[in-house]
C-alpha cells in the first residue's frame, strides 16, 4: 500500500456509499487526486441493500454499474476498502491522517470463482441481509460487489477453514499472512459521506421487534424482496415461513419522537409507499394496511403517493400505533386508536413492517476529528470544520437524489480548497 | 353558571385554547399535540372513558369548552403516567389532565356524581391539614364517603388488607389520635394560603 501518493492537494473522501462515490468521481473526473476510505469489503454503501429505488422503481445495481466504470477508468481515483481514518489532524489545506487497513485475506489475484465458499464450512450472520440468513466464512457481500474480491472473514483465521479455503483457491490469490496496516496519508481537503444506519428498533420497546419473530423492519423488507436475498425475493414470515398476505407499515418507528429520534427521517413514508408497490407484485392477495401520523411524500413525489392512495390494496389508517401484541399463530396485533373518529382498534396481521427511520452511522464521540453536530448527530455546514465538508446522509436524512446532491456540492468546496492550496505551493510559484 | 365561569367564559369567548393556556397548569403545551394517538392507546382507563387525553386536547382547540369542562375524563386518570412516558412530544399529559380537573372544579362544573372528584377532596383535605397523608384517617374517610352504613360494610370487607397494612408498617394505628405532620406546621399553612391567593388573583385577573 506504500504507493499511494497522496499530498496537500489530494482530496479525502471518507463513506464508498452513493454520495462518498459521487463526491470522489466529481472530483477525480475534475482532475484532483482523490483517495476514497470505505469501512466496509465492497463500496455503495446501503443502496446496494435496496431491492428498488423510488420514485422511478429502477433497481439500484444499474445506477451503481456506471459509477463503478467511472470508477475503473479514473486513474485519479484511489480506492481503499476494509479501511477506516483513526486520525485527522491539521488545518484545511494540510491534513495529515491516518488510515487503518484490515486485512482482506484475498489479493487482487481473485477473479472470483467462488471455490473458497464452497470449500469452506463455518457460517456467520450475514450483515448485508441484516442478519436475516447465514453466509460462509470466505464470501463476497453481494453477486456485483465492487471490488470483485472475496474475502475471509477474520474469525476463520487459524482454523482448518482457512487452510482449507487457501487450497482451494485456483489463482492464489489467498495470503493467510495478510496483517492489519496503518497508513499516513496527506490530504488539502476531507468529504465526510459515512452515511446513515437504521434506528435499533429494539428500543421501541411497545412495538415487541424484539419479542415478535413476524414484527421486521423495512430494512429487512427490502432484503426479502430481493431476488438475491436471504429468500430469494419471496417474502415470508420469519415464525414460520409462511407468506404473508396481510400487511401492515408502521410508520414513523423512531423517527419524530422525543424519545428515539427527535427529527423526521424523510424517506420512510416514501420507502413505505414503495414497499406497497412489492407487496402487489410478490405477494398474490396481499395487502397493505398503513398506520401514519402524516404522509410526508417529499415535495415532488406527491403524485408517488396519490397513486398509492388509488390501489385498492393498500389502505391508510391515520394513526400512531400504540403498542403491538401477539395474537394466536404469531400473528402481531396492532393496539390505538385512530384519529379520524377516535376508534379504539386490535387489527390483527400476518406480518409487521417498522418503518424505522435513520440515524448518523457514526456516533457523536467517534469523530477522529472536530467536527460540528446538529442535536441529531447530523453534520452541520460551519466554518468551525475547515476543509471537511459533509456530504450525503452524515449531513441529514436525504433520499439518494438529493444525497447526490449534496455530494457534488461537497466535491465542489473541497475542489476550491485545493485549488488554493494549488495557488500557493511552491511547483505553482513559477506559473504565476 | 358561577359568576366567575361566566365571566371567564365571556373573557375567552371562541378561545377556548387560550383559556387553558392562561389557567390551566402547563395547559400552554396543549398546542404542542400532534393528534397522534399514542396517549389514547397506552392509557390503561383508556376503554372505560369517553374522552382520550388525545380527543380532549382536539376538542380544546375545537373550541369545545363545556363539554371539556364537564368531561369525567380528567377524573379517571389514575396517574400511571404511561402516556407521559409514550408521548413522542413530551406532553406532559398527566399533569394537563389533572390541571384541567383543578380548573374544572374550581368553576364549579365537576360532574355531580364523579367519585374520584370526592376522593381528590377527601385527600387533599387530609394532606392539607398537617402537610403529611395519614393513611388511616383517609381510609375510613374514604370507606365512609356514602353514608355510615355502606362505610361499616366497606370495613369489614377490607378487614384483612388493613391488618395487613399494619403488620407491614404501611399504616400506624397511633395515626388516629393526631398522626404525624410537618415541622413548621403554621409556616406549611401560610405558604398553601399564598399560593392560592396567587392562584385566584391570576384567575381574577384573567376574568376581567
Ligand atoms: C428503508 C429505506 C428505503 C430507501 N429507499 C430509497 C429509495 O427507494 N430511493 C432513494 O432515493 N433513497 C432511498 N433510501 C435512502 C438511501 O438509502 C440513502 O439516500 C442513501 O443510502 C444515502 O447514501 P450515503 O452514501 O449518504 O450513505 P450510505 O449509503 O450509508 O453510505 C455510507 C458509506 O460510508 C461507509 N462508512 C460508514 N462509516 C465509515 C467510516 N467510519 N469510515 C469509512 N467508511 C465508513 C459505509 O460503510 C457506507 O458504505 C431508503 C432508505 C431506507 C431507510
Ligand atoms: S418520513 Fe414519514 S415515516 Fe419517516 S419520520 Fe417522517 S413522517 Fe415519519
Ligand atoms: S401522545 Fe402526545 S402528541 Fe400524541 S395525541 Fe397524545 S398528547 Fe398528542
Amino acid at each position: 500500500m506504500s504507493d499511494i501518493v497522496a499530498t496537500n492537494e489530494t482530496i479525502l473522501v471518507v463513506g464508498g456509499g452513493i454520495s462518498g462515490i459521487s463526491a470522489a468521481l466529481e472530483a477525480a473526473e475534475a482532475g484532483k487526486q482523490v483517495i476514497l476510505v470505505e469501512k466496509n469489503a465492497y463500496i455503495g454503501g446501503r443502496v446496494t441493500q435496496l431491492h428498488k429505488y423510488f420514485p422511478k422503481l429502477c433497481h439500484p445495481t444499474c445506477g451503481m454499474e456506471i459509477n463503478q466504470r467511472r470508477a475503473k477508468s479514473n486513474p485519479n481515483l484511489t480506492i481503499l476498502t476494509m479501511a477506516e481514518v483513526t486520525d485527522i489532524s491539521g488545518d484545511k489545506g494540510d491534513y495529515s491522517i491516518k488510515v487503518k487497513l484490515k486485512p482482506r485475506y484475498v489479493t487482487n489475484n481473485c477473479t472470483a470463482c467462488g471455490q473458497c465458499t464452497d470449500a469452506v464450512e463455518a457460517e456467520f450472520d450475514n450483515e448485508f441481509n441484516y442478519g436475516l440468513n447465514q453466509r460462509k466464512g470466505a464470501y463476497i457481500a453481494y453477486n456485483n460487489a465492487y471490488p470483485q474480491t472475496y474475502v475471509l472473514d477474520e474469525r476463520i483465521i487459524g482454523t482448518d477453514d482457512a487452510t482449507k479455503a487457501k487450497d482451494a483457491c485456483p489463482a492464489d490469490a489467498i495470503d493467510l499472512e495478510m496483517q492489519e496496516e496503518s497508513i499516513d496519508l496527506k490530504a488539502g481537503a476531507v468529504v465526510w459521506a459515512t452515511g446513515w444506519r437504521p434506528f435499533d428498533a429494539n428500543k421501541i420497546q411497545p412495538y415487541g421487534y424484539d419479542r415478535f419473530d413476524n414484527v421486521i423492519t423495512n430494512v429487512e423488507f427490502e432484503r426479502m424482496n430481493d431476488l438475491m436475498g436471504p429468500t430469494g425475493g419471496k417474502v415470508t414470515r420469519p415464525s414460520d415461513g409462511a407468506e404473508p398476505k396481510k400487511i401492515a407499515f408502521i410508520q414513523c418507528a423512531g423517527s419524530r419522537d422525543r424519545n428515539y429520534l427527535k427529527h423526521c427521517s424523510r424517506i420512510c413514508c416514501m420507502a413505505s409507499l414503495k414497499q406497497t408497490h412489492y407487496v402487489r407484485e410478490n405477494i398474490t392477495d396481499g395487502t397493505s394496511d398503513i398506520y401514519y401520523i402524516d404522509i410526508r411524500a417529499i415535495d415532488r413525489f406527491e403524485d408517488f403517493y396519490q397513486k398509492v392512495q388509488e390501489d385498492d390494496s393498500v389502505k391508510f389508517i391515520k394513526s400512531k400505533v400504540a403498542f403491538i401484541t401477539e395474537g394466536e399463530n404469531n400473528n402481531p396485533v396492532l393496539n390505538g386508536v385512530d384519529t379520524e373518529g377516535y376508534h379504539r382498534y386490535a387489527n390483527e396481521y400476518d406480518l409487521v413492517v417498522l418503518a424505522v427511520g435513520m440515524e448518523p452511522s457514526v456516533n457523536q464521540g467517534d469523530f477522529p476529528v472536530d467536527i460540528v453536530l446538529n442535536e441529531e448527530g447530523f453534520i452541520e455546514m460551519d466554518e468551525k470544520n475547515g476543509g471537511v465538508f459533509a456530504a450525503g446522509c452524515s449531513s441529514d436524512a436525504l433520499d439518494v437524489n438529493r444525497a447526490v446532491q449534496s455530494a457534488t456540492a461537497s466535491a465542489l468546496r473541497a475542489v476550491q480548497v485545493i485549488n488554493q492550496v494549488g495557488a500557493v505551493s511552491p511547483q505553482n510559484e513559477g506559473a504565476k | 353558571m358561577s359568576d366567575l365561569n361566566q365571566a371567564l367564559a365571556d373573557k375567552y369567548k371562541g378561545n377556548f385554547l387560550k383559556e387553558v393556556i392562561d389557567n390551566v397548569e402547563e395547559g400552554d403545551r396543549v398546542q404542542m399535540c400532534m393528534q397522534c394517538g399514542v396517549c389514547a392507546g397506552s392509557c390503561p382507563m383508556g376503554p372505560h372513558w369517553e374522552h382520550t387525553p388525545q380527543k380532549i386536547f382536539m376538542m380544546i382547540r375545537a373550541n369545545k369548552r363545556e363539554a371539556v369542562l364537564a368531561s369525567d375524563s380528567m377524573w379517571m386518570c389514575t396517574s400511571c403516567y404511561n402516556c407521559i412516558a409514550r408521548c413522542p412530544r413530551e406532553l406532559p399529559i398527566t399533569h394537563i389532565m389533572h390541571g384541567l380537573a383543578t380548573y374544572a372544579k374550581r368553576l364549579n362544573l365537576v360532574p355531580k356524581t364523579q367519585p374520584t372528584a370526592k376522593f381528590a377532596q377527601l385527600f387533599w383535605n387530609n394532606l392539607s391539614s398537617k402537610g403529611r397523608v395519614n393513611e388511616l384517617k383517609l381510609g375510613i374517610s374514604l370507606y365512609f364517603m356514602n353514608g355510615f352504613g355502606e362505610g361499616v360494610k366497606t370495613a369489614m370487607a377490607n378487614q384483612k388488607l388493613g391488618l395487613n397494612m399494619l403488620k407491614t408498617k404501611r399504616m400506624a394505628i397511633n395515626e388516629a389520635w393526631g398522626g404525624h405532620s410537618v415541622k413548621d406546621k403554621s409556616g406549611f399553612h401560610a405558604m398553601l394560603k399564598k399560593a392560592a391567593e396567587i392562584e385566584n388573583d391570576t384567575i381574577e385577573a384573567n376574568s376581567k
